[in-house]
């Protein structure tokens, strides 16, 4: 099996799917010549020329809206904003469009289209180049949000979005395009969107993430394993809309506490639904209060490392908050 | 097209009677547009052409063939309303065996759709175009400006059809754009800006009619202009003598699209009064009926209520 980092695996699955179905079309800003800001469709304008990988205007709504009417007329467009930092002129057409059309009418309309977003911090991206949006969608049925943190988890998701009868928000987290390396499974590869995937077995505290800070999780939990003898279960969520209440919960009655990371603001993040849902139907089992670990809630990244480093969670945090719950 | 012009009035005028009876919570009329309506959507093809009306185009989808019937269930917002089946406010059309895009309450959104569509039908060869439809205040917003510019660009088979009543609810048009015609616009996203008199059919079909050849040769969009005005308010919940003199609505009744081309039908005797009146007469039934016929059907079931938020089985592969 080779071994690809994330931004090679999805580079190469939106070939594949390109390869695999004339519907499927990439449309986005300097997407097409240029291959992406990070090279994420580089070679794509080459292999399936101008109609399918589409340069667009400097202007995210239209990106979003021209998708959902493709996507209507028979297409399976994927639009991708160049950073998530710059999805809120499309939010209309995501929140009152795309997210709306099957059930306004009354499903005789779907709307399968791919937002592809690069967010997350810890790339001196400043305030602009930086952000976590996802929180900013969560509350919008109809919409699913998947966020992928491995390679092998980019293709089975990234595939099943563009393949998905209904309009997902694909967040790829930039610091780990590079730094995130894995196996790449060949040929037809899917992972069904919904169901999260334990990612480290353990029986004494239970983290929930995503993300990068899913890495830091793992990290931290082998760390653990091997100086303090705890044993870690670790949840990587993947997608987050709709969430997978059920494996948060059963791996919660088995260890009894409860950690959640993420790299998005602490106050209405995805953290606050997974406590509450932990909260409503595992509270007997809980044997500490639930913790959660995220960015500060100051409006955004601030540039300068260490203000940066000030803002966001980092894995030394994550090993403290496990100890400290598996001492709790 | 005369017709359809006084179903469409008839229309208008019956569910501003279903409010004020009370029969209904809301509504929301187009009369006085009917003319650029009508003229507008007798140069599109049903079932061929994508079309993305806007909620005062009881005109334009009766004309692709939307029944009075199923105008009405959306209305009252049955069960069997073929737009929404009662999710949407009344108006909100939507319909795939139309060919009808579905469409929200936001205004502007639709315009990105329109152009996606034609990329879609332009990659998948077939044949037609995509009618788009919106107010003037739609100018003023963002997806207008991105829309026009990227149909500008690709020379996408669109009509963008502005029925402009020279009110955004309240703002006048002077308020709303610096310059005199929304058709001026057009030059800035190289294609044709078309103005018109709304309130003449045969003007609204032969600019129409153009804007859809140039289309259909390849030749991109056109921007056409309807001018035309509203006779009554908003919607039901708005009062227009807050904003409107009632000199200046006497004088557009005036320009009234449906006597206009009556009076030329009945110039070169196409129409007399006697059958004039007899069609309105059975209009008139026909459009009671359907009120009456749509208020005893099913109101929509509330356990359906959250059906439909994604598709149901089948999620995923292969769709």
């Amino acid at each position: 099996m080779a071994i690809k980092n994330i931004l090679e695996s999805v580079r190469q699955t939106l070939f594949e799917a390109m390869s695999r179905d004339e519907r499927v079309m990439i449309l986005g800003e300097d997407v097409g010549r240029h291959g992406g800001v990070f090279n994420a469709t580089q070679g794509l304008y080459e292999a399936f020329g101008e109609d399918r990988v589409v340069d667009t205007p400097l202007a995210e709504s239209s990106i979003v809206g021209i998708a959902i009417g493709a996507a209507v007329g028979g297409m399976l467009p994927i639009a991708e904003i160049q950073f998530a930092d710059f999805i809120h002129p499309a939010v209309d057409q995501i929140i009152n469009e795309a997210a709306k059309i099957r059930y306004r009418s009354n499903n005789d309309f779907g709307c399968p289209i791919v937002i592809r977003a690069p967010y997350g911090g810890g790339v001196h991206g400043g305030l602009y180049h930086s952000q976590c949006v996802e929180a900013l969608f969560f509350g919008t049925p109809g919409l699913k949000i998947v966020a992928p943190a491995t390679p092998a988890d980019v293709k089975g998701l990234l595939t099943a979005a563009i393949e998905d009868p209904d309009p997902v928000i694909f967040l790829e987290h930039k610091a780990s395009y590079r730094a995130i390396k894995g196996e790449y499974p060949e040929g037809d590869y899917y992972v069904p969107i919904g169901p999260a995937d334990v990612k480290r077995v353990g029986g004494d505290v239970t983290v929930v993430s995503y993300g990068m800070t899913m890495h830091y999780a793992l990290q931290a939990s082998e760390e653990l394993s091997k100086e303090e003898g705890i044993e870690v279960e670790v949840i990587d969520l993947r997608t987050l809309l709709p969430l997978d209440r059920r494996t948060i919960v059963e791996s919660v009655k088995k260890t009894g506490k409860l950690l959640i990371v993420h790299e998005d603001n602490l106050t209405g993040g995805i953290g606050a639904e997974v406590a509450a849902t932990v909260a409503n139907e595992a509270f007997m089992y809980l044997d500490a209060p639930i913790r959660r670990l995220a960015a500060l809630d100051v409006p955004s990244t601030p540039y300068h490392p260490v203000l940066e480093q000030a803002m966001l969670p980092n894995k030394a945090q994550v090993k403290e908050a496990i100890l400290d719950l598996a001492r709790y | 097209m005369y017709r359809t012009m006084l179903v469409a009035r008839a229309f208008d005028e019956r569910t501003s009677i279903l409010f004020t009876q009370g029969k209904i919570p809301f509504t929301v009329t187009g009369h006085g547009h009917e003319g650029a309506q009508v003229a507008a959507a007798k140069c599109l093809v049903s079932g061929r052409d994508w079309v993305l009306p806007y909620y005062r185009d009881v005109g334009v989808v009766l004309t692709l063939g939307m029944t009075v019937r199923e105008l009405m269930l959306a209305e009252f917002g049955k069960a069997a309303d073929p737009n929404s089946g009662g999710r949407q406010m009344p108006k909100h059309w939507g319909a795939r065996r139309l060919k009808i895009m579905t469409q929200s309450s936001p205004v502007a959104t639709q315009l990105p759709h329109a152009c996606g569509l034609a990329w879609a039908m332009r990659a998948r060869k077939e044949p037609g175009v995509v009618w788009v439809s919106f107010g003037d205040g739609v100018a003023s917003k963002g997806d207008f400006h991105e829309a026009l510019n990227f149909a500008g660009i690709h020379k996408l088979p669109v009509v963008f059809f502005c029925e402009n009543n020279y009110y955004a609810i309240s703002v006048p048009f002077a308020k709303q754009s610096p310059v005199e015609r929304v058709a001026d616009r057009a030059a800035a996203y190289g294609m044709p800006g078309v103005s018109v008199d709304g309130n003449d059919v045969f003007e609204v079909y032969e600019a129409t009619r153009r804007a859809v050849d140039r289309a259909l040769a390849g030749e991109g969009p056109t921007l056409v202009e309807a001018r035309t005005y509203r006779f009554g308010p908003h919607t039901s919940n708005d009062d227009d003598r807050r904003y409107r003199s009632r000199e200046e609505v006497a004088r557009w009744k005036e320009k009234d699209p449906i006597p206009r081309f009556a009076a030329y039908l009945k110039d070169v005797g196409l129409l007399d009064d006697q059958e004039d009146e007899r069609l309105r007469a059975e209009i008139e039934r026909e459009v009671r009926e359907a009120a009456a016929w749509a208020e005893s059907q099913p109101d929509p079931d509330p356990a359906s209520v959250a059906r439909y938020v994604y598709a149901e089985g089948g999620v995923g592969r292969g769709h």
